[in-house]
């Protein structure tokens, strides 16, 4: 189909879906393609016993193991934190945990705080009504008054916090340490046409009830209901370059994999921090021998992670165990600056309940805590259901040599050169784990846990992807302008999590849509001088 | 290719080794890993690990100098303790589908004092726990940083 649109669309996950609905009530012809398909809930792991499986298997994290048809691999055997995703109409978001805090105003500013990294083209109170927006999209739960945070207003209670929450929330006060519920996006009332949240114990390989805000369920069915079109099973090759130099369309294979050309006036990139510098790198052109929007040379590069470290123990008492969505708690004592640390910027500590009982005989019986044999069924007997987890999410911050470039040998099944990770987490970042290590033993003490484990790096936690195609007003330091246009192309956008100048130390997705919803705001804004 | 099936050799060994893995308890009444049912689910569901679990297997027949299902009860359980020791990621992989089919048995899984069933539709409860222990927090002054614009 050798038609030509007004918007064209590359991914449909979070910020797509976003980007897509906002510019909606411009009734322009929007196209949005996505490589993978529709899901369906009735085929999520938890309408069946084998759900922990599937976890290894169609619902793994990393698509070098998921290995479904609209997957791409990816080589990060140079990294030791490996790339997780999702690539399906709603993206990222049909595999992600719903952990749904901001970004601080602090970490849009962090070189005029703390002399690191650079400060952002935007910040927090321009992008507060697109994260109030957001919230009303995505629908959030959460309690307003975290003294942590500016002050704002989650659509629906949060979640309870039932006894893996109250353990920790004593633990916490008997520290003097902050806790808050976390904002999370799981519906715990209806919304919208969305059931409420009944604990089934896993979030993360897709919600079968729909209570988790993935964005084929929210923004999604608005967007097409006002007029946009999504094309499945579609694969962006490149995007082709007019003799203007403007960006003229996309070549792509449709879902009988013949290759495809659509024409289109504007186009948005939303593949996430791995595939937008993998689309652009691929797009190579005599005018752009590097790649597209790479005259600053720092397409792929700045990558970063949020490294991730599990510090898990046993308590005496009955927690949730398998029931309730992994999420509760948050606590963000160490967020800010600290001037008696050894590093600057800091991390959120993000509790889980407890894990499916397959999945925690296989984890215990990995740690050496369950034995093979006679002792088994007692030692296995004595865990179960009694773990407690402190996720900590460090803010990495960026560094040029940690970079998405294209593996000269790996293809996706479309031939297509696939994306290669160089990753080494930075110093600033070791020592940040390493108090951070230590804080979690202290509440894992102070909890009178038993058999504490530390996990550092958790190897498959590549779940935040951002900082590949940084926004900023330098061109020369810069990918994309503080509105997410590149600099080099001014028909080309980006609003994933590539334009992140700087990570912030907590889960990135909240932020990445209200960016996306600001960029599509700009867009409207300035419809009759676009491209000046 | 792979080839999904595993010779009656390699069946013979493994059922031995899950077995070992997970034996039946009269205490909890449940059965072992190598229960007729259950050994059928593990084997069902090798599909895209069943190369690793071949080359767990073929380790194992190599430490037990030919058919570990062979020998002797006691010389099992060291040849088994030394399996777990140096196997590594396929045997960390054969554990794996071992358990995770185990732990999904209806029998078992009522031991435990659960449900049999898939969490959907029917879900869990989950009690709201104490929200007074929220007060000191709640207490305390905002402590964001202010950023400048
Ligand atoms: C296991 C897991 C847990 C997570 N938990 C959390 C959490 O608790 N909180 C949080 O904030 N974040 C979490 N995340 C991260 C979150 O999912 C991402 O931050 C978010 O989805 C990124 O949005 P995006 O729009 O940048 O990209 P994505 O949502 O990844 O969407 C990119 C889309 O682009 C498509 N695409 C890519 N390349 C092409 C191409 N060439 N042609 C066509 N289509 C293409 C992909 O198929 C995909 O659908 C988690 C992620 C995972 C995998």
């Amino acid at each position: 189909m050798n038609d030509k649109v007004d918007v064209l669309i590359v991914g449909s996950g979070a910020s797509g879906a976003a980007v897509a609905w906002s510019l909606a009530d411009t009734k322009m012809r929007i196209v949005c393609l996505e490589q993978g398909d529709w899901m369906k809930q009735s085929d999520y792991p938890t309408n069946g016993t084998d759900y922990d499986s599937r976890l290894f298997r169609d619902f793994a994290t990393s698509p070098n193991i998921r290995k479904r048809p609209s997957d791409y691999p990816i080589n990060d055997d140079a990294s030791p934190i490996k790339v997780v995703n999702f690539n399906a109409v709603g993206g990222s978001t049909v595999m992600y945990t719903a952990h749904y805090p901001r970004l601080h105003p602090s970490d849009f500013r962090v070189r005029s705080l703390d002399g690191v990294a650079d400060d952002w083209p935007i910040d927090y109170q321009t992008l507060d009504p697109f994260f109030a927006e957001n919230d009303r999209m995505m629908g959030t739960s959460g309690l307003a008054g975290d003294p942590a945070y500016p002050p704002h207003q989650p659509t629906m209670p949060p979640l309870p916090l039932g006894r893996s929450g109250t353990k920790i929330a004593q633990t916490m006060n008997k520290l003097g340490w902050h806790w808050w519920p976390s904002d999370t996006a799981l519906a715990t009332t209806e919304y919208e046409g969305r059931a409420p949240c009944i604990n089934l114990g896993h979030c993360t390989p897709a919600c079968a009830q729909g209570a988790k805000a993935s964005t084929d369920i929210t923004y999604w069915p608005a967007a097409i209901r006002a007029g946009v079109e999504l094309r499945t099973n579609c694969r962006v090759r490149e995007i082709s370059v007019g003799p203007d130099g403007m960006a003229n369309g996309v070549i792509y294979y449709d879902a009988n994999d013949v290759e495809q050309f659509l024409g289109a006036e504007v186009v948005i990139l939303a593949c996430n921090g791995v595939g937008t510098p993998r689309l652009l790198l691929n797009s190579v052109s005599g005018k752009f021998p590097s790649g597209l929007a790479n005259s600053s040379g720092l397409v792929g590069k700045n990558l970063m992670f949020h490294p991730w470290s599990h510090i898990y123990g046993y308590v005496d008492e009955p927690m949730d165990g398998h029931r309730g969505p992994p999420l509760c708690i948050w606590s963000q004592e160490f967020y800010e600056t600290g001037k008696d640390r050894d590093f600057v910027r800091g991390f959120n500590f993000q509790f889980n309940r407890g894990m499916p009982v397959a999945t925690e005989a296989v984890n215990t019986e990995a740690a050496g805590l369950v034995p093979w044999g006679d002792g088994h069924h007692d030692a296995f007997r004595a865990l179960m259901g009694h773990r407690l987890t402190v996720g900590v999410c460090t803010e990495d911050l960026p560094e040029e040599h940690n970079r998405v470039t294209l593996d000269p040998v790996l293809k996706d099944r479309h031939g297509i050169p696939a994306p290669k990770i160089d990753y080494t987490i930075g110093d600033n970042t070791n020592r940040m784990l390493d108090f951070a290590v230590a804080r979690a033993r202290e509440i894992m003490d102070a909890a009178g846990a038993r058999h504490v484990g530390v996990i550092r790096p958790l190897p498959l936690s590549g779940w935040h992807l951002l900082g590949t195609a940084r926004m900023g007003h330098d061109p020369e330091r810069s990918v994309v302008n503080g509105w997410g246009r590149s600099h080099d192309v001014k028909n080309l956008f980006i609003v994933d999590g590539s334009v992140f100048v700087t990570s912030g130390g907590v889960n990135p997705t909240s932020t990445i849509q209200a960016v996306a919803l600001y960029i599509a705001d700009k867009i409207k804004q300035r419809l009759a001088t676009l491209f000046d | 290719m792979t080839d999904q099936t595993l010779t009656p050799a390699e069946i013979a060994d493994f059922h031995c080794l899950a077995g070992i893995v997970v034996p039946a308890s009269t205490r909890y009444k449940v059965p072992g890993a190598d229960d007729d049912a259950i050994f059928a689910d593990i084997l069902n569901s090798l599909e895209r690990d069943t190369d690793p679990v071949r080359v767990a297997l073929a380790l194992l027949r190599t430490h037990a100098g030919g058919s570990f299902a062979a020998l002797s009860p006691a010389r099992r359980a060291e040849v088994a303790a030394k399996l777990r020791a140096d196997g590594g990621t396929p045997v960390a992989v054969l554990t794996r589908n071992v358990l995770l089919c185990y732990y999904r048995d209806p029998r078992v899984m009522v031991s435990l004092g659960l449900e049999a069933r898939p969490p959907f539709p029917k879900g869990h409860v989950v009690d709201q726990g104490d929200w007074s222990l929220l007060d000191p927090v709640r207490a305390r002054p905002p402590f964001w940083r202010p950023a400048p614009r």
